[in-house]
Protein backbone atom coordinates (compact mmCIF):
# COMPACT_ATOMS: atom_id res chain seq x y z
CA UNK A 1 0.00 0.00 0.00
CA UNK A 2 2.57 2.76 -1.17
CA UNK A 3 1.73 6.04 -2.38
CA UNK A 4 1.67 5.94 -5.62
CA UNK A 5 1.55 9.60 -7.75
CA UNK A 6 -0.67 10.63 -10.28
CA UNK A 7 -1.71 7.46 -12.12
CA UNK A 8 -5.11 7.01 -14.48
CA UNK A 9 -6.74 4.87 -11.44
CA UNK A 10 -5.96 7.63 -9.08
CA UNK A 11 -8.13 9.98 -11.39
CA UNK A 12 -10.46 7.33 -11.20
CA UNK A 13 -11.38 6.86 -7.94
CA UNK A 14 -11.82 10.54 -7.47
CA UNK A 15 -14.95 9.63 -10.02
CA UNK A 16 -17.19 10.85 -7.91
CA UNK A 17 -15.69 14.26 -6.73
CA UNK A 18 -15.12 15.31 -10.34
CA UNK A 19 -19.31 13.77 -11.21
CA UNK A 20 -20.30 16.64 -8.27
CA UNK A 21 -18.39 19.58 -8.95
CA UNK A 22 -19.42 18.96 -12.56
CA UNK A 23 -23.16 18.30 -11.27
CA UNK A 24 -22.52 21.88 -9.20
CA UNK A 25 -21.80 24.07 -12.95
CA UNK A 26 -24.62 22.35 -14.63
CA UNK A 27 -26.95 23.47 -11.59
CA UNK A 28 -25.53 26.76 -11.74
CA UNK A 29 -25.54 27.65 -15.23
CA UNK A 30 -29.54 25.62 -15.45
CA UNK A 31 -30.40 28.36 -13.00
CA UNK A 32 -29.25 31.21 -14.87
CA UNK A 33 -30.75 29.61 -18.48
CA UNK A 34 -34.12 28.29 -16.98
CA UNK A 35 -37.49 30.08 -17.00
CA UNK A 36 -38.87 30.87 -13.51
CA UNK A 37 -41.86 28.58 -14.11
CA UNK A 38 -39.37 25.54 -15.14
CA UNK A 39 -36.78 26.11 -11.91
CA UNK A 40 -38.12 22.43 -10.56
CA UNK A 41 -35.80 20.94 -13.32
CA UNK A 42 -32.70 22.05 -10.98
CA UNK A 43 -33.96 19.50 -8.47
CA UNK A 44 -34.53 16.90 -10.69
CA UNK A 45 -31.21 17.13 -12.22
CA UNK A 46 -29.58 17.33 -9.03
CA UNK A 47 -31.35 13.96 -7.41
CA UNK A 48 -30.88 12.19 -10.92
CA UNK A 49 -26.87 13.49 -11.73
CA UNK A 50 -26.13 11.70 -7.80
CA UNK A 51 -27.73 8.78 -8.48
CA UNK A 52 -25.88 8.39 -12.24
CA UNK A 53 -22.48 9.50 -9.69
CA UNK A 54 -23.60 6.67 -7.17
CA UNK A 55 -24.14 4.23 -10.46
CA UNK A 56 -20.79 5.02 -12.10
CA UNK A 57 -18.68 5.10 -8.92
CA UNK A 58 -19.85 1.78 -8.31
CA UNK A 59 -19.06 0.71 -11.42
CA UNK A 60 -15.71 2.29 -12.29
CA UNK A 61 -14.25 3.51 -8.84
CA UNK A 62 -13.73 0.24 -6.90
CA UNK A 63 -11.50 1.17 -3.98
CA UNK A 64 -8.08 -0.04 -4.41
CA UNK A 65 -6.99 0.37 -0.47
CA UNK A 66 -3.62 3.13 -1.74
CA UNK A 67 -2.87 6.28 -0.63
CA UNK A 68 -3.45 8.62 -3.21
CA UNK A 69 -2.80 11.75 -4.61
CA UNK A 70 0.67 11.98 -2.65
CA UNK A 71 -0.78 10.64 0.62
CA UNK A 72 -4.16 13.16 0.78
CA UNK A 73 -6.68 10.64 -0.02
CA UNK A 74 -6.60 6.94 1.22
CA UNK A 75 -8.97 4.97 -1.36
CA UNK A 76 -10.11 2.47 0.74
CA UNK A 77 -13.53 0.83 1.18
CA UNK A 78 -14.26 2.96 4.72
CA UNK A 79 -13.93 5.75 2.26
CA UNK A 80 -16.05 4.14 -0.76
CA UNK A 81 -18.97 3.52 1.77
CA UNK A 82 -19.21 6.85 3.01
CA UNK A 83 -19.70 8.59 0.38
CA UNK A 84 -21.86 6.63 -1.49
CA UNK A 85 -23.75 7.34 1.55
CA UNK A 86 -23.22 10.92 1.44
CA UNK A 87 -24.59 11.48 -2.48
CA UNK A 88 -27.26 9.31 -1.72
CA UNK A 89 -28.48 11.88 1.66
CA UNK A 90 -27.51 14.79 -1.17
CA UNK A 91 -29.83 13.60 -3.97
CA UNK A 92 -32.53 12.47 -1.26
CA UNK A 93 -32.14 15.97 0.04
CA UNK A 94 -32.66 17.97 -3.38
CA UNK A 95 -35.92 16.03 -3.85
CA UNK A 96 -37.28 17.11 -1.00
CA UNK A 97 -35.83 20.55 -1.18
CA UNK A 98 -38.83 21.41 -3.82
CA UNK A 99 -41.43 20.59 -0.98
CA UNK A 100 -39.59 23.68 0.89
CA UNK A 101 -40.67 27.29 -0.86
CA UNK A 102 -38.09 29.04 -0.13
CA UNK A 103 -35.15 26.76 -1.70
CA UNK A 104 -37.20 24.66 -4.67
CA UNK A 105 -36.23 27.04 -7.11
CA UNK A 106 -32.83 28.03 -6.08
CA UNK A 107 -29.71 26.87 -7.96
CA UNK A 108 -27.36 28.18 -6.16
CA UNK A 109 -28.86 26.46 -2.66
CA UNK A 110 -28.46 23.22 -4.74
CA UNK A 111 -24.98 23.82 -5.70
CA UNK A 112 -23.74 24.79 -2.14
CA UNK A 113 -25.25 21.58 -0.97
CA UNK A 114 -23.21 19.60 -3.49
CA UNK A 115 -20.17 21.42 -2.36
CA UNK A 116 -20.88 20.43 1.18
CA UNK A 117 -20.91 16.83 -0.47
CA UNK A 118 -17.52 17.09 -1.97
CA UNK A 119 -16.33 18.41 1.50
CA UNK A 120 -17.65 15.18 3.14
CA UNK A 121 -16.34 13.08 0.34
CA UNK A 122 -13.30 14.06 1.32
CA UNK A 123 -13.46 14.36 4.75
CA UNK A 124 -14.23 10.56 4.37
CA UNK A 125 -11.33 9.69 2.56
CA UNK A 126 -8.55 12.51 3.82
CA UNK A 127 -5.81 10.23 5.32
CA UNK A 128 -3.38 13.55 5.96
CA UNK A 129 -4.57 16.39 8.32
CA UNK A 130 -4.10 19.32 6.16
CA UNK A 131 -6.37 17.46 3.78
CA UNK A 132 -8.62 16.52 6.47
CA UNK A 133 -8.62 19.83 7.46
CA UNK A 134 -9.74 21.61 3.89
CA UNK A 135 -12.34 18.98 4.00
CA UNK A 136 -14.14 19.91 7.40
CA UNK A 137 -13.91 23.17 6.61
CA UNK A 138 -15.10 22.84 3.22
CA UNK A 139 -18.51 20.86 4.94
CA UNK A 140 -19.02 23.77 7.82
CA UNK A 141 -18.90 26.90 5.23
CA UNK A 142 -21.59 25.10 3.28
CA UNK A 143 -23.23 23.96 5.86
CA UNK A 144 -23.47 27.66 7.36
CA UNK A 145 -24.32 29.11 3.97
CA UNK A 146 -27.28 26.76 4.09
CA UNK A 147 -28.50 26.84 7.46
CA UNK A 148 -28.72 30.76 7.00
CA UNK A 149 -29.94 30.45 3.23
CA UNK A 150 -33.37 31.81 3.63
CA UNK A 151 -32.43 35.54 4.84
CA UNK A 152 -36.33 36.56 5.03
CA UNK A 153 -36.89 34.58 8.34
CA UNK A 154 -35.26 35.41 11.29
CA UNK A 155 -34.80 31.90 12.25
CA UNK A 156 -32.75 31.04 9.59
CA UNK A 157 -30.66 33.97 9.51
CA UNK A 158 -30.41 33.05 13.40
CA UNK A 159 -29.28 29.45 13.09
CA UNK A 160 -26.53 30.28 10.19
CA UNK A 161 -24.77 32.47 12.53
CA UNK A 162 -25.38 30.14 15.80
CA UNK A 163 -23.92 27.67 13.45
CA UNK A 164 -21.15 29.65 12.30
CA UNK A 165 -19.91 30.53 15.34
CA UNK A 166 -20.04 27.69 17.02
CA UNK A 167 -18.58 25.78 14.05
CA UNK A 168 -15.33 28.12 13.31
CA UNK A 169 -14.74 28.35 17.23
CA UNK A 170 -14.67 24.22 17.23
CA UNK A 171 -12.87 23.94 14.41
CA UNK A 172 -10.14 26.44 15.32
CA UNK A 173 -9.84 24.63 18.68
CA UNK A 174 -9.36 21.11 16.62
CA UNK A 175 -6.94 22.71 14.27
CA UNK A 176 -4.87 23.97 17.15
CA UNK A 177 -5.12 20.36 18.22
CA UNK A 178 -3.71 19.10 14.49
CA UNK A 179 -0.86 21.85 14.57
CA UNK A 180 0.42 20.15 17.85
CA UNK A 181 0.07 16.70 16.67
CA UNK A 182 1.89 17.65 13.37
CA UNK A 183 4.99 19.56 15.49
CA UNK A 184 5.48 16.61 17.62
CA UNK A 185 5.68 13.86 15.07
CA UNK A 186 6.83 16.04 12.31
CA UNK A 187 4.33 14.05 10.06
CA UNK A 188 1.11 15.28 8.71
CA UNK A 189 0.37 11.93 7.12
CA UNK A 190 -2.12 9.71 9.56
CA UNK A 191 -0.77 6.77 8.35
CA UNK A 192 3.23 8.26 9.67
CA UNK A 193 1.98 9.44 12.97
CA UNK A 194 0.34 5.81 13.74
CA UNK A 195 3.96 4.40 14.04
CA UNK A 196 5.60 7.61 15.37
CA UNK A 197 2.87 7.95 17.90
CA UNK A 198 3.18 3.64 19.05
CA UNK A 199 7.31 4.44 19.47
CA UNK A 200 6.56 5.88 22.32
CA UNK A 201 8.65 8.99 21.65
CA UNK A 202 5.27 11.64 22.27
CA UNK A 203 4.18 11.65 26.12
CA UNK A 204 1.26 10.50 26.87
CA UNK A 205 0.18 13.84 28.22
CA UNK A 206 0.64 15.49 25.17
CA UNK A 207 -1.26 12.66 23.36
CA UNK A 208 -3.75 13.18 25.82
CA UNK A 209 -4.36 17.25 25.46
CA UNK A 210 -4.31 16.82 21.42
CA UNK A 211 -7.00 14.27 21.67
CA UNK A 212 -9.03 16.79 23.82
CA UNK A 213 -8.73 19.44 21.28
CA UNK A 214 -9.24 17.10 18.07
CA UNK A 215 -12.67 15.82 20.25
CA UNK A 216 -13.91 19.34 20.43
CA UNK A 217 -13.88 19.51 16.90
CA UNK A 218 -15.15 16.58 15.99
CA UNK A 219 -17.77 16.51 19.24
CA UNK A 220 -19.25 19.56 17.29
CA UNK A 221 -19.56 17.91 14.46
CA UNK A 222 -21.26 14.84 15.48
CA UNK A 223 -23.48 16.80 18.27
CA UNK A 224 -22.24 14.78 21.13
CA UNK A 225 -22.42 16.27 24.43
CA UNK A 226 -21.07 18.83 26.08
CA UNK A 227 -20.80 20.13 22.26
CA UNK A 228 -24.32 19.54 21.52
CA UNK A 229 -25.51 23.10 22.16
CA UNK A 230 -25.98 24.07 18.68
CA UNK A 231 -27.88 21.33 17.46
CA UNK A 232 -31.12 22.00 18.73
CA UNK A 233 -31.26 26.22 17.82
CA UNK A 234 -29.59 25.26 14.10
CA UNK A 235 -31.98 22.11 13.42
CA UNK A 236 -34.90 24.12 14.29
CA UNK A 237 -34.24 27.21 12.78
CA UNK A 238 -32.44 26.05 9.34
CA UNK A 239 -34.50 25.15 6.75
CA UNK A 240 -36.37 21.53 6.79
CA UNK A 241 -34.21 20.03 4.15
CA UNK A 242 -31.15 21.74 5.22
CA UNK A 243 -31.79 20.54 8.86
CA UNK A 244 -32.50 16.68 7.70
CA UNK A 245 -29.01 17.37 5.51
CA UNK A 246 -26.88 18.37 8.63
CA UNK A 247 -28.56 15.77 10.91
CA UNK A 248 -27.60 13.33 8.49
CA UNK A 249 -24.89 13.56 6.17
CA UNK A 250 -22.58 16.03 8.53
CA UNK A 251 -22.87 13.88 11.37
CA UNK A 252 -22.23 10.77 9.31
CA UNK A 253 -19.09 12.27 8.06
CA UNK A 254 -17.95 13.63 11.52
CA UNK A 255 -18.37 9.75 12.39
CA UNK A 256 -16.23 9.12 9.37
CA UNK A 257 -13.76 11.48 10.84
CA UNK A 258 -13.97 9.85 14.08
CA UNK A 259 -13.17 6.60 13.20
CA UNK A 260 -10.11 7.86 10.63
CA UNK A 261 -7.93 9.91 13.12
CA UNK A 262 -8.54 8.51 16.33
CA UNK A 263 -8.63 4.40 14.73
CA UNK A 264 -6.03 5.09 11.92
CA UNK A 265 -3.96 7.45 13.11
CA UNK A 266 -4.05 7.81 16.86
CA UNK A 267 -4.09 3.54 17.14
CA UNK A 268 -1.55 3.63 19.95
CA UNK A 269 -3.07 5.81 22.31
CA UNK A 270 -6.45 4.30 24.13
CA UNK A 271 -5.94 5.71 27.35
CA UNK A 272 -9.00 7.89 26.28
CA UNK A 273 -11.55 5.03 25.79
CA UNK A 274 -13.18 4.60 29.25
CA UNK A 275 -13.44 8.66 28.88
CA UNK A 276 -15.18 8.33 25.61
CA UNK A 277 -17.46 5.09 26.90
CA UNK A 278 -18.26 8.23 29.82
CA UNK A 279 -19.16 10.41 26.94
CA UNK A 280 -21.31 7.55 25.18
CA UNK A 281 -23.46 7.06 28.08
CA UNK A 282 -24.10 10.73 28.68
CA UNK A 283 -24.80 11.58 25.48
CA UNK A 284 -27.56 8.74 25.41
CA UNK A 285 -28.97 9.95 28.69
CA UNK A 286 -29.03 13.26 27.85
CA UNK A 287 -30.35 13.51 24.34
CA UNK A 288 -33.17 11.16 25.11
CA UNK A 289 -34.31 12.55 28.71
CA UNK A 290 -34.50 16.40 27.01
CA UNK A 291 -36.11 14.60 23.92
CA UNK A 292 -39.09 13.95 26.23
CA UNK A 293 -40.03 17.19 27.12
CA UNK A 294 -39.94 18.83 23.37
CA UNK A 295 -43.28 20.29 21.83
CA UNK A 296 -41.33 21.34 18.10
CA UNK A 297 -40.61 18.06 15.51
CA UNK A 298 -37.77 19.73 14.71
CA UNK A 299 -35.96 20.07 18.32
CA UNK A 300 -37.52 16.64 19.14
CA UNK A 301 -34.71 14.92 16.01
CA UNK A 302 -32.41 16.66 17.05
CA UNK A 303 -32.48 16.03 20.83
CA UNK A 304 -33.03 12.37 19.33
CA UNK A 305 -30.25 12.87 16.92
CA UNK A 306 -27.88 13.81 19.73
CA UNK A 307 -29.24 10.32 21.53
CA UNK A 308 -28.31 8.28 18.09
CA UNK A 309 -24.69 9.81 18.08
CA UNK A 310 -24.29 8.61 21.26
CA UNK A 311 -25.47 4.68 20.22
CA UNK A 312 -22.84 5.03 17.80
CA UNK A 313 -19.92 6.10 20.27
CA UNK A 314 -20.71 3.05 21.65
CA UNK A 315 -20.28 1.03 18.92
CA UNK A 316 -16.91 3.32 18.97
CA UNK A 317 -15.83 2.58 22.26
CA UNK A 318 -15.91 -1.16 21.61
CA UNK A 319 -13.08 -0.43 19.60
CA UNK A 320 -12.69 -3.55 17.02
CA UNK A 321 -13.81 -4.73 13.85
CA UNK A 322 -16.83 -5.77 15.02
CA UNK A 323 -17.57 -2.05 16.91
CA UNK A 324 -16.36 -0.07 13.58
CA UNK A 325 -18.77 -2.16 11.25
CA UNK A 326 -21.80 -2.03 13.79
CA UNK A 327 -21.37 1.78 13.93
CA UNK A 328 -20.84 1.99 10.21
CA UNK A 329 -24.02 0.36 9.92
CA UNK A 330 -25.73 2.12 12.25
CA UNK A 331 -24.47 5.21 10.31
CA UNK A 332 -26.12 4.06 7.21
CA UNK A 333 -29.10 2.76 8.58
CA UNK A 334 -29.50 6.29 10.58
CA UNK A 335 -29.11 8.45 7.47
CA UNK A 336 -31.96 6.30 5.46
CA UNK A 337 -34.18 7.01 8.65
CA UNK A 338 -33.87 10.05 9.42
CA UNK A 339 -33.77 11.04 6.25
CA UNK A 340 -37.20 9.79 5.73
CA UNK A 341 -38.60 11.13 9.28
CA UNK A 342 -37.15 14.91 8.23
CA UNK A 343 -38.59 14.16 4.74
CA UNK A 344 -42.16 13.81 6.74
CA UNK A 345 -41.63 16.83 8.56
CA UNK A 346 -41.05 18.79 5.18
CA UNK A 347 -44.13 17.47 3.30
CA UNK A 348 -46.22 18.28 6.75
CA UNK A 349 -44.88 21.89 6.68
CA UNK A 350 -45.40 22.29 3.35
CA UNK A 351 -49.15 22.08 3.37
CA UNK A 352 -49.96 23.04 7.24
CA UNK A 353 -47.07 25.75 7.79
CA UNK A 354 -46.20 24.27 10.95
CA UNK A 355 -43.52 22.38 13.24
CA UNK A 356 -45.25 21.92 16.36
CA UNK A 357 -46.26 18.40 17.27
CA UNK A 358 -49.52 19.02 18.18
CA UNK A 359 -50.44 20.17 14.52
CA UNK A 360 -49.91 16.71 13.71
CA UNK A 361 -53.19 15.16 15.08
CA UNK A 362 -55.52 13.16 13.01
CA UNK A 363 -52.67 13.41 10.21
CA UNK A 364 -53.38 9.65 8.85
CA UNK A 365 -56.47 10.28 8.43
CA UNK A 366 -55.43 13.38 6.26
CA UNK A 367 -52.78 11.48 4.53
CA UNK A 368 -52.31 7.55 5.52
CA UNK A 369 -49.35 7.59 3.28
CA UNK A 370 -47.47 9.85 4.56
CA UNK A 371 -48.64 8.86 7.92
CA UNK A 372 -47.51 5.51 7.06
CA UNK A 373 -43.74 6.53 5.83
CA UNK A 374 -43.80 8.14 9.25
CA UNK A 375 -44.31 5.12 11.37
CA UNK A 376 -41.97 3.57 9.41
CA UNK A 377 -39.04 6.55 9.81
CA UNK A 378 -40.14 6.60 13.87
CA UNK A 379 -40.42 2.82 14.66
CA UNK A 380 -37.23 2.47 13.00
CA UNK A 381 -35.64 5.15 14.87
CA UNK A 382 -36.59 3.63 17.96
CA UNK A 383 -35.12 0.66 17.06
CA UNK A 384 -38.39 -1.88 16.39
CA UNK A 385 -38.19 -5.18 14.37
CA UNK A 386 -37.73 -5.84 11.22
CA UNK A 387 -37.02 -2.08 10.84
CA UNK A 388 -33.31 -1.01 9.61
CA UNK A 389 -32.83 0.85 13.56
CA UNK A 390 -33.23 -2.04 15.22
CA UNK A 391 -30.88 -4.68 13.80
CA UNK A 392 -28.20 -1.14 13.83
CA UNK A 393 -29.00 -1.29 17.76
CA UNK A 394 -28.67 -4.58 17.82
CA UNK A 395 -25.17 -4.82 16.41
CA UNK A 396 -24.00 -2.05 18.51
CA UNK A 397 -25.03 -3.52 21.64
CA UNK A 398 -23.50 -6.97 20.66
CA UNK A 399 -20.27 -5.14 19.47
CA UNK A 400 -20.48 -3.58 23.33
CA UNK A 401 -21.11 -6.47 25.27
CA UNK A 402 -18.53 -8.49 23.06
CA UNK A 403 -15.93 -5.89 23.99
CA UNK A 404 -16.63 -6.48 27.75
CA UNK A 405 -18.78 -2.75 28.22
CA UNK A 406 -21.67 -4.67 29.23
CA UNK A 407 -22.49 -1.60 32.03
CA UNK A 408 -22.81 0.38 28.81
CA UNK A 409 -25.35 -1.67 26.45
CA UNK A 410 -27.32 -2.15 29.07
CA UNK A 411 -27.64 1.69 29.52
CA UNK A 412 -27.98 1.94 25.81
CA UNK A 413 -30.38 -0.63 25.95
CA UNK A 414 -32.63 1.71 28.67
CA UNK A 415 -32.28 4.53 26.72
CA UNK A 416 -33.49 3.04 23.91
CA UNK A 417 -36.47 2.42 25.56
CA UNK A 418 -36.59 5.87 26.92
CA UNK A 419 -37.02 6.53 23.37
CA UNK A 420 -39.50 4.44 21.92
CA UNK A 421 -41.71 6.15 24.46
CA UNK A 422 -41.37 9.77 23.43
CA UNK A 423 -41.37 8.56 19.34
CA UNK A 424 -44.65 6.57 20.37
CA UNK A 425 -46.22 9.51 21.45
CA UNK A 426 -45.85 11.59 18.69
CA UNK A 427 -47.13 8.52 16.49
CA UNK A 428 -50.52 8.43 18.87
CA UNK A 429 -50.48 12.42 17.87
CA UNK A 430 -50.80 11.37 14.04
CA UNK A 431 -52.63 7.79 14.28
CA UNK A 432 -55.14 8.56 17.74
CA UNK A 433 -55.75 12.34 18.38
CA UNK A 434 -58.80 13.58 16.06
CA UNK A 435 -57.65 15.86 13.26
CA UNK A 436 -59.16 19.49 13.80
CA UNK A 437 -61.82 20.69 12.06
CA UNK A 438 -61.05 22.35 8.81
CA UNK A 439 -58.39 20.97 7.58
CA UNK A 440 -58.17 18.64 4.38
CA UNK A 441 -55.94 16.31 3.04
CA UNK A 442 -52.26 17.21 3.06
CA UNK A 443 -50.00 17.44 -0.47
CA UNK A 444 -47.40 15.51 -1.61
CA UNK A 445 -45.23 17.08 -4.51
CA UNK A 446 -43.82 14.14 -6.79
CA UNK A 447 -40.51 14.12 -6.22
CA UNK A 448 -40.97 14.17 -2.24
CA UNK A 449 -43.37 11.24 -2.27
CA UNK A 450 -40.80 9.20 -4.82
CA UNK A 451 -37.93 10.32 -2.01
CA UNK A 452 -39.98 8.85 1.08
CA UNK A 453 -41.32 5.37 -0.70
CA UNK A 454 -37.46 4.89 -2.12
CA UNK A 455 -36.37 5.47 1.81
CA UNK A 456 -39.43 3.42 3.28
CA UNK A 457 -38.43 0.87 1.38
CA UNK A 458 -34.56 1.21 2.15
CA UNK A 459 -35.59 1.33 5.83
CA UNK A 460 -37.58 -2.11 5.50
CA UNK A 461 -34.59 -3.75 3.04
CA UNK A 462 -31.92 -2.71 5.37
CA UNK A 463 -33.56 -4.45 8.23
CA UNK A 464 -34.70 -7.24 6.88
CA UNK A 465 -31.91 -8.25 4.55
CA UNK A 466 -29.33 -6.94 6.88
CA UNK A 467 -26.80 -9.54 6.27
CA UNK A 468 -24.91 -8.09 2.50
CA UNK A 469 -25.19 -4.42 4.58
CA UNK A 470 -23.53 -5.78 7.67
CA UNK A 471 -21.06 -7.64 4.83
CA UNK A 472 -20.34 -4.41 3.80
CA UNK A 473 -19.45 -2.81 6.93
CA UNK A 474 -17.60 -5.07 7.57
CA UNK A 475 -15.17 -4.85 5.12
CA UNK A 476 -15.08 -1.10 5.45
CA UNK A 477 -14.54 -1.76 9.13
CA UNK A 478 -11.37 -4.03 8.08
CA UNK A 479 -9.84 -1.52 6.53
CA UNK A 480 -8.87 0.35 9.71
CA UNK A 481 -7.36 -2.22 11.59
CA UNK B 1 18.70 31.93 17.65
CA UNK B 2 15.29 32.28 19.64
CA UNK B 3 14.41 29.07 21.31
CA UNK B 4 10.64 27.06 19.44
CA UNK B 5 9.41 27.20 23.22
CA UNK B 6 9.27 30.72 23.09
CA UNK B 7 7.74 30.73 19.61
CA UNK B 8 5.13 28.13 20.78
CA UNK B 9 4.45 29.96 24.28
CA UNK B 10 3.67 33.06 22.48
CA UNK B 11 1.32 30.93 20.02
CA UNK B 12 -0.62 29.32 23.43
CA UNK B 13 -1.00 32.58 24.83
CA UNK B 14 -2.41 34.19 21.50
CA UNK B 15 -4.66 31.23 21.29
CA UNK B 16 -6.05 31.58 25.02
CA UNK B 17 -6.15 35.55 24.13
CA UNK B 18 -8.84 34.01 21.41
CA UNK B 19 -10.44 31.63 23.08
CA UNK B 20 -11.31 33.84 25.62
CA UNK B 21 -12.93 36.45 23.53
CA UNK B 22 -14.80 33.51 21.81
CA UNK B 23 -16.38 32.47 25.31
CA UNK B 24 -16.65 35.97 26.83
CA UNK B 25 -17.57 38.52 24.08
CA UNK B 26 -21.53 39.28 23.20
CA UNK B 27 -20.30 41.05 20.10
CA UNK B 28 -20.26 38.21 16.73
CA UNK B 29 -18.04 40.43 15.55
CA UNK B 30 -15.53 40.45 18.26
CA UNK B 31 -16.20 36.74 18.44
CA UNK B 32 -15.54 36.27 14.69
CA UNK B 33 -12.05 38.40 15.93
CA UNK B 34 -11.55 36.18 18.38
CA UNK B 35 -11.44 32.85 16.11
CA UNK B 36 -9.35 34.86 13.77
CA UNK B 37 -6.56 34.92 17.04
CA UNK B 38 -7.16 31.32 17.43
CA UNK B 39 -5.99 30.45 13.53
CA UNK B 40 -3.52 32.99 13.69
CA UNK B 41 -2.27 31.27 17.04
CA UNK B 42 -2.69 27.67 14.84
CA UNK B 43 -0.28 29.39 11.87
CA UNK B 44 2.53 30.50 14.53
CA UNK B 45 2.51 27.07 15.77
CA UNK B 46 2.81 25.61 12.49
CA UNK B 47 5.66 27.97 11.16
CA UNK B 48 7.58 27.40 14.02
CA UNK B 49 7.43 23.44 13.94
CA UNK B 50 8.05 23.58 10.47
CA UNK B 51 11.64 25.80 11.01
CA UNK B 52 12.67 24.22 13.83
CA UNK B 53 11.65 20.08 13.05
CA UNK B 54 12.47 19.57 9.26
CA UNK B 55 12.58 22.76 7.22
CA UNK B 56 13.23 20.17 3.67
CA UNK B 57 9.84 19.31 4.22
CA UNK B 58 7.28 21.91 3.45
CA UNK B 59 3.86 20.18 4.39
CA UNK B 60 3.96 21.92 7.66
CA UNK B 61 4.22 25.91 5.35
CA UNK B 62 1.45 24.11 2.84
CA UNK B 63 -0.37 23.52 6.26
CA UNK B 64 -0.12 27.56 7.06
CA UNK B 65 -1.24 28.43 3.56
CA UNK B 66 -4.43 25.90 3.46
CA UNK B 67 -5.00 27.66 7.15
CA UNK B 68 -5.47 31.12 6.18
CA UNK B 69 -6.84 30.72 2.72
CA UNK B 70 -9.94 28.80 4.75
CA UNK B 71 -9.48 31.93 7.58
CA UNK B 72 -10.06 33.98 5.05
CA UNK B 73 -13.16 31.90 3.76
CA UNK B 74 -14.11 31.80 6.92
CA UNK B 75 -14.36 35.56 7.68
CA UNK B 76 -16.32 36.18 4.71
CA UNK B 77 -18.99 33.71 5.45
CA UNK B 78 -19.37 34.77 8.99
CA UNK B 79 -19.62 38.43 8.19
CA UNK B 80 -22.28 37.86 5.63
CA UNK B 81 -24.16 35.73 8.48
CA UNK B 82 -23.71 39.11 10.65
CA UNK B 83 -24.62 41.44 8.04
CA UNK B 84 -27.65 39.24 7.44
CA UNK B 85 -28.99 38.87 10.65
CA UNK B 86 -28.04 42.77 11.22
CA UNK B 87 -30.52 43.87 8.36
CA UNK B 88 -33.27 42.04 10.21
CA UNK B 89 -32.83 42.28 14.24
CA UNK B 90 -30.44 45.76 13.84
CA UNK B 91 -28.15 43.96 16.23
CA UNK B 92 -25.10 42.12 16.06
CA UNK B 93 -25.01 41.25 20.03
CA UNK B 94 -25.31 37.22 20.85
CA UNK B 95 -27.34 37.25 23.91
CA UNK B 96 -29.90 39.57 21.85
CA UNK B 97 -30.42 37.12 19.01
CA UNK B 98 -32.11 34.77 21.08
CA UNK B 99 -35.28 33.19 19.54
CA UNK B 100 -34.83 29.69 19.78
CA UNK B 101 -34.33 28.43 23.46
CA UNK B 102 -35.90 25.31 24.83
Amino acid sequence: MGISNYQMSSVISLLPEVGLLVLAGVVLTMDVLLKDDRKHLIAVTTAVGSLLIILAALMYSQPSGDLIWGGMVRDDMLAFVFRLAFIFAGGITAMFSIGSKELAHRGDYYAIMLGAVIGMCFMASAADLIMLYLAIETTGIAGYLLAGYVRTDDRSAEAGLKYFLFGAATSAVMLYGFSLLYGLTGETNLGAIAPILASGTVSVSAICAIVVLILVGVGFKIAIVPFHFWAPDVYEGAPSPVTGFISTASKTAGFAVLLRVFIYGLAASEYWLPAMAGLAAVTMTFGNLVALAQTNIKRLLAYSSVAHAGYVLVAFVAYSELGVASAIFYLIAYVVTNLAAFGVVIVFAHTAGTDDIQQYAGMSRRSPYLALAMLVAFLSLAGMPPLAGFFAKFYVFAAAVKADMIWLAFVGVLNAIVGLYYYLVVLKVVYVSPAPDGVGSIDIPATCKIALVVLSLGIILIGTASSPWFNWAMKAAQDLF
Amino acid sequence: MIPLAWYLTFAAALFCLGLYAVLARQNAVAILMGIELMLNAVIVNLIAFWRYNEPENVSGQAFAIIVFAVAAAEAAVGLALIISIYRRRETVMAEEIDMMKW
